[in-house]
C-alpha cells in the first residue's frame, strides 16, 4: 500500500508537528517515535505518556438479546462484567483461530462497546454481521472517535489536574463518561503497557483540543507524545501479545497461554469444540517468553528457535528491553520443550545464541 | 543534519573516509537519526573480503536490524571493538568515535562510484 493510501487519524497533523516519524501500520499512518523510543518507554515507565490509539475500531452491539449473542461470538464470559466494566476476550473462527482479541465492555444492559485492532476493524465487522442474530443491532463507528491511551504512574496526578482533584477515575477495567470543556470523554481504566492508566475516547473532531489540553496539564508531570515503538516494546516487557505477530488465525488462545479468557463452561461459543480438544490433548506448541543468556544481538520475530540442535520453534515477538537492557521474546515453542527454566537456542544470522524460557511478566516493577 | 563536505557516501548512508591505500567506514548523521537508539553492532571479522554492495555489519537498534555495505572492493583491516560495549557511539558521535570498519580498497578508481557531500546532501533532502 503507497504512503497516500494509508488512513490519517485525527492526531496526524499533531504528530508531524511535533516531529512524530510517520510508518504505515495496520493501514494508517501512525508516530513510530518522536525522537527516541527508549526516552518515550522511561517516560511511561517513570511519568506519564500518552499514544494516539484513534485507529484503534469501536464496534457498539446493542439489542434485546445483545449478551446471550456476544456470548456466543466472544471466547470470555459476558455476562460476568457489571454494567461499566469491560473483559479482555477473543473473537475465533470456526478452527478456534484468532481472528482479533479486544476489550468488550459492557455499557448498558444489553449494550456494548466492542474495543478492536485497527487492521481487524473491518474484518471483525465482517464475521459478526455475518453471524448476527435477528434482534442485535450492531455498528462500526471507529470513524467518528479519537482515543488516546495515557499510560505511567503518574496518571492519576494528571486527571486530577484536568478534571478537578474530586474527581475519581475509574477502578481497573472500569469505564466512565466524563464532559471535559465541552468534550465528551469516554474513560477506561486499561492499558497496554504494564502501568497504571487510561485509555479515553471522544469525538474525532475534538481530537486536537484534547491532545494538546493533556500535553499541557501534563507538562508538570513529565508528559510526552509517545509513538508505536515504545508502545510495542512496552508491552513486550509484559508478555501482552500483539494480533498479527504473536496472535493469528493459526493459534488458539491456549496455545497463545490465554486460556484465562476463555471460558470452556460457557454451553456454546464459536471455536470452544476445537478448545475442549486442545485442552484435553494439550497443545502441540506455546507461546513462551524467553530471555538471551548473555549480552548479543537481540532476537527478532522469525528468528528459529533450537533444543539442543533440534528445531523446536520460532520467535513471534523479540527486542532489546530497554527497562532490562536485555533481549528479550516471545516464542511458539513445542509444548515438550516449553517449560519455564528451560535453555533454549535462538538462531541469529546463522549463530545459535543460548536463551532461558522465563515467566510471565518479563518486566516487574521494583 | 551533519555532512562533512571533507567524506564519500554511499547510497546506503555510509560515510567513506579516504586514509592512503584504506578507506574507514561509519554511517552518516542522518542514518543514525533514522535509526535512533543503537543497541548491538555485529562487525565485521578482520582479514574478511568483501565486493562493494556486499553486506558485511549489522546495526541493530530497538526496533530493527539494518545492514551496513561495504562501499568499495576490499578487506576489512580493522573494526571498532568499542562499539561491542558501546554501540550508543553510533548515535553519539557517528563520523568520529562511531566508525565502524577499516577496508583495504582493491582499487582506488573504485571510489570514484561514490557520492560527494553535495551529492549525499541532495539525497536526503
Amino acid at each position: 500500500m503507497s504512503e497516500s493510501a494509508q488512513k490519517r487519524t485525527p492526531l496526524y497533523d499533531e504528530h508531524v508537528r511535533r516531529g512524530g516519524k510517520m510508518i504505515p501500520f495496520g493501514g494508517w499512518l501512525m508516530p513510530v517515535q518522536y525522537n527516541s523510543i527508549v526516552e518515550e518507554l522511561r517516560v511511561v515507565r517513570n511519568n506519564v505518556g500518552m499514544f494516539d490509539i484513534s485507529h484503534m475500531g469501536q464496534l457498539i452491539v446493542d439489542g434485546r438479546s445483545a449478551r446471550e449473542w456476544l456470548n456466543k461470538m466472544l471466547t470470555n464470559n459476558i455476562d460476568k462484567p457489571d454494567v461499566g466494566s469491560g473483559q479482555y476476550t477473543f473473537l475465533l473462527n470456526e478452527h478456534a483461530g484468532i481472528i482479533d482479541d479486544l476489550i468488550g465492555y459492557r455499557i448498558g444492559e444489553e449494550k456494548f462497546l466492542l474495543v478492536v485492532n485497527a487492521s481487524r476493524t473491518d474484518e471483525d465487522f465482517a464475521w459478526l454481521d455475518r453471524h448476527r442474530s435477528h434482534d442485535v443491532d450492531l455498528r462500526n463507528r471507529s470513524a467518528e472517535f479519537g482515543g488516546v491511551a495515557i499510560q505511567g504512574p503518574r496518571v492519576v496526578d494528571l486527571f486530577h489536574r484536568l478534571l478537578g482533584d474530586d474527581v475519581d477515575l475509574p477502578a481497573r477495567n472500569q469505564i466512565v463518561d466524563f464532559k471535559l470543556e465541552r468534550m465528551s470523554l469516554t474513560i477506561a481504566r486499561t492499558g497496554y503497557t504494564g502501568e497504571d492508566g487510561v485509555e479515553v475516547f471522544f469525538s474525532a473532531s475534538d481530537a486536537p483540543k484534547f491532545w494538546n489540553l493533556v500535553l499541557e496539564k501534563g507538562e508538570r508531570f513529565g508528559i510526552k507524545p509517545c509513538g508505536l515503538g515504545a508502545r510495542d516494546t512496552l508491552r513486550l516487557e509484559m508478555c501482552y501479545p500483539l494480533n498479527g505477530s504473536d496472535l493469528s488465525p493459526e493459534r488458539n488462545p491456549i496455545e497463545a497461554g490465554l486460556g484465562s479468557f476463555v471460558d470452556l463452561t460457557k454451553p456454546d461459543f464459536i471455536g470452544r469444540e476445537v478448545l475442549l480438544r486442545t485442552k484435553k490433548d494439550g497443545p502441540r506448541e506455546k507461546l513462551v517468553p524467553f530471555r538471551m543468556k548473555d549480552k548479543g544481538p537481540p532476537p527478532r520475530p522469525h528468528y528459529l528457535v533450537f533444543d539442543n540442535g533440534e528445531r523446536v520453534g520460532e520467535v513471534t515477538s523479540g527486542t532489546l528491553s530497554p527497562s532490562l537492557n536485555w533481549g528479550v521474546g516471545m516464542a511458539y515453542v513445542s509444548t515438550p520443550h516449553a517449560k519455564i527454566g528451560s535453555k533454549i537456542d535462538i538462531e541469529i544470522r546463522g549463530q545459535k545464541f543460548p536463551a532461558t524460557i522465563e515467566k510471565k511478566p518479563l518486566y516487574k516493577k521494583s | 543534519m551533519n555532512v562533512p563536505d571533507d567524506l564519500l557516501y554511499a547510497e546506503t548512508h555510509e560515510w567513506i573516509k579516504r586514509e592512503r591505500e584504506n578507506v574507514r567506514v561509519g554511517i552518516t548523521d542522518h542514518a543514525q537519526s533514522e535509526l535512533t537508539d543503537v543497541v548491538y553492532v555485529e562487525l565485521p571479522k578482520k582479514d574478511r573480503q568483501a565486493n562493494a554492495k556486499e553486506a558485511i555489519a549489522v546495526v541493530e537498534s530497538v526496533k530493527a536490524a539494518s545492514d551496513i555495505y561495504a562501499p568499495v572492493k576490499g578487506t576489512v583491516v580493522e573494526a571498532n571493538k568499542a562499539l561491542e560495549s558501546n554501540p550508543a557511539l553510533l548515535n553519539t558521535d557517528p563520523f568520529g568515535e562511531g566508525w565502524i570498519f577499516v577496508l583495504k580498497i582493491d582499487n582506488a578508481d573504485d571510489l570514484k562510484q561514490l557520492k560527494d557531500a553535495a551529492a549525499y546532501r541532495k539525497q536526503i533532502g
